[in-house]
């Protein structure tokens, strides 16, 4: 750490960015848990032209107990599920496999990192008519090529199945973010020193035998920060969903779509308290890593 | 663990000074490699070839069992359609990403300047607090932020899309820059000191010269991330005056008859802003990511 100097000129240029932060984050949780103990569940309400009051958790017992906000939570853990193991596996796969200088090695990794750069937005037009539910004769997209390739037995509804379809959502999802994970465990990768793999060799490991023991124990922080990284994403996961989905879709709905749909019929103590919900959710996940990585950069 | 790793690219082969059978393993493995790399980038590719192909596609061209086939003939009607109906949120896009970005990397300079070379009693928990708002859902403070946004009379569209990336791009550039100066040797900031060069004098002569390469990361960052956005756009704009995302989103799947091949060539407009920084400057967006992403 630096000498510490006078407070006052440095929070003077942190200032703007303060200020405006406390009122756009703190400031609106506060703002946001205030207004989902209230009924405000009506047009009337939200613009204020009718009174509203107090109902302490009520929004959030009443949410939690319905069968609809269940299947939500359900669908979010199902998806963060085959989206982290899914994005993980390949990231990591892939970043092994390039890991080493290799011809042609850049363009392998510009290739599995590209998807990054496109939204959900643009990826989910392609997806949803790759994802079409369509069997048989009228198949296209995926349903259409597995029968080209004569695995007919693969097609299925994808996301329009009401219990797993959401897995089917998390197939694009990990298709865009694995090259991330990849470029991070390639990071991971060159930042181990040299000499560990040199004295491995000189010890006699095997090609393997230095993976398993020396090199994979030291991407270990790497997987903790991909996995809070795609996790915390996969549960504030929206665009991807709106755009193969919609909104209305009782098999892909998550909380951040259900977010959306309450504000969109007015019901802001409702919309207010999954917005919550998903907060906690995410701070969960969040605040451990960021007091870990804190403590870990302070004992360096 | 190092953090705004600008570009890890390839260091030299270790030297090769093992025996024979070592050697050959070695060859095989590497043979597995490629082909396992190959095939990856086939599976990657397979939305790619989709899009382009349905692109040129005529519509009756795009029947069910024709779905994987090339166009039967080659048309560039559905990138006109596409044209003709984005590039008017293309424009807004631009309008809306370039001053986002800028202003926000300005910011999160000064921040990161401030919180790590400047650094004062409980700078760490200000910084903290500054990170949180990078991971929470948007979802969390939407309904006030909706209220706020029409209370203090911020038009809809690209004006309040502009003020939101700003301010929820705060600590994204705050944490890139503050890493990056960290990397700065204490002797350059200390001898200007002793100069006798105040904080904003420090900052402008001695820092800022030396950020150019981060002040590329955090642009193309936030630029990427603002183009992208979908979710502020729903909810802060229409139809009539959103980016390309809402634009392109209302296009897929607003219409009534479904024409992919107009979707499609949407889809390829409205990607290639993003994907074309992305071929050019693509080492540096890959330095956002890493320091986008690991901290410390």
């Amino acid at each position: 750490m630096n000498g510490v100097r006078k407070v006052w000129p440095p929070l003077l240029m942190l200032a703007p960015s303060l200020v405006v932060l406390a009122v756009f984050v703190y400031g609106l949780i506060a703002a946001n848990f205030t207004t989902s103990i209230t009924d405000n569940h009506t047009a009337a309400q939200a613009t204020g032209q009718q009174p509203t009051s107090f109902v302490g958790l009520d929004n959030y017992v009443g949410l939690l107990a319905t069968d609809d906000f269940q299947h939500s939570l359900m669908n979010l853990l199902l998806f963060t599920g085959v989206f982290l193991a899914g994005s993980m596996v390949m990231g990591f796969m892939w970043a092994w496999i390039l890991e080493r200088p290799a011809r042609g090695e850049g363009l392998f990794r510009a290739v599995y990192l590209f998807p990054m750069a496109v939204s959900f937005v643009a990826s989910g037009v392609v997806w949803r008519w790759l994802l079409n539910s369509n069997q048989g004769e009228n198949a296209s997209g995926l349903n259409r090529l597995f029968q080209m390739i004569g695995l007919d037995a693969l097609q299925n509804n994808w996301w329009n199945n009401i219990t797993f379809g959401i897995i089917a959502i998390a197939i694009p999802a990990i298709w865009q973010l694995s090259g991330y994970v990849m470029a991070l465990f390639l990071a991971g990768f060159r930042g181990i020193p040299d000499e560990l793999r040199e004295a491995a060799r000189m010890d006699g490991a095997s090609e393997w035998q230095l993976y398993r023991y020396v090199l994979f124990p030291q991407l270990a922080p790497v997987a903790l920060s991909a996995l809070v990284i795609i996790g915390h994403m996969s549960l504030k996961s929206f665009d991807l969903i709106m755009s193969i989905s919609k909104a209305a879709n009782y098999q892909t709905k998550v909380p951040a779509v259900d977010m959306f749909v309450f504000k969109s019929s007015f019901d802001y103590a409702n919309s207010a308290a999954v917005g919550t919900v998903l907060l906690v959710i995410v701070a969960v996940v969040i605040i451990p890593y960021l007091w870990w990585t804190n403590r870990k950069e302070n004992t360096r | 663990m190092s953090t705004t790793a600008l570009v890890t690219t390839s260091r030299p082969a270790p030297p090769s000074g093992t025996v024979g059978s070592a050697v050959a393993s070695r060859a095989t493995w590497r043979t597995i490699r490629y082909v396992i790399a190959i095939f990856f980038v086939i599976i990657v590719l397979i939305p790619v070839y989709v899009l382009l192909v349905t692109s040129f596609k005529a519509p009756g061209d795009a029947a069910p069992t024709r779905a994987w086939a090339l166009p039967q003939e080659w048309t560039l009607d559905n990138w006109k359609a596409a044209w003709t109906t984005l590039w008017p949120a293309i424009l807004r896009s631009f309008q809306m990403v370039i001053p986002a970005a800028i202003v926000s990397s300005v910011l999160g300079s000064l921040n990161g300047f401030v919180l790590s070379r400047w650094s004062f009693r409980g700078a760490n928990i200000v910084f903290a607090g500054i990170l949180f708002g990078m991971f929470i859902p948007y979802q969390a403070v939407m309904i006030p932020l909706t209220q706020l946004m029409t209370g203090a009379g911020v038009p809809s569209g690209v004006p309040s899309l502009i003020l939101l990336h700003v301010v929820y791009g705060i600590p994204i550039t705050t944490l890139i820059f503050r890493n990056y100066y960290a990397s700065v040797p204490h002797e350059l900031v200390e001898a200007a000191r002793v100069d006798g060069a105040g904080m904003l004098r420090t900052y402008w002569s001695v820092i800022l010269p030396i950020s150019i390469p981060s002040f590329v990361v955090v642009l193309i960052w936030q630029f990427t991330n603002a183009w992208n956005d979908f979710l502020f756009a729903v909810f802060f704009a229409s139809s009539q005056n959103g980016p390309v995302t809402l634009a392109l989103n209302n296009l897929a799947n607003g219409a009534m008859l479904q024409n992919y091949g107009v979707s499609m060539a949407g889809a390829l407009l409205a990607s290639l802003p993003p994907l074309i920084v992305y071929i050019l400057l693509g080492k540096y967006f890959v330095g956002g990511l890493m320091s986008g992403s690991v901290k410390g």
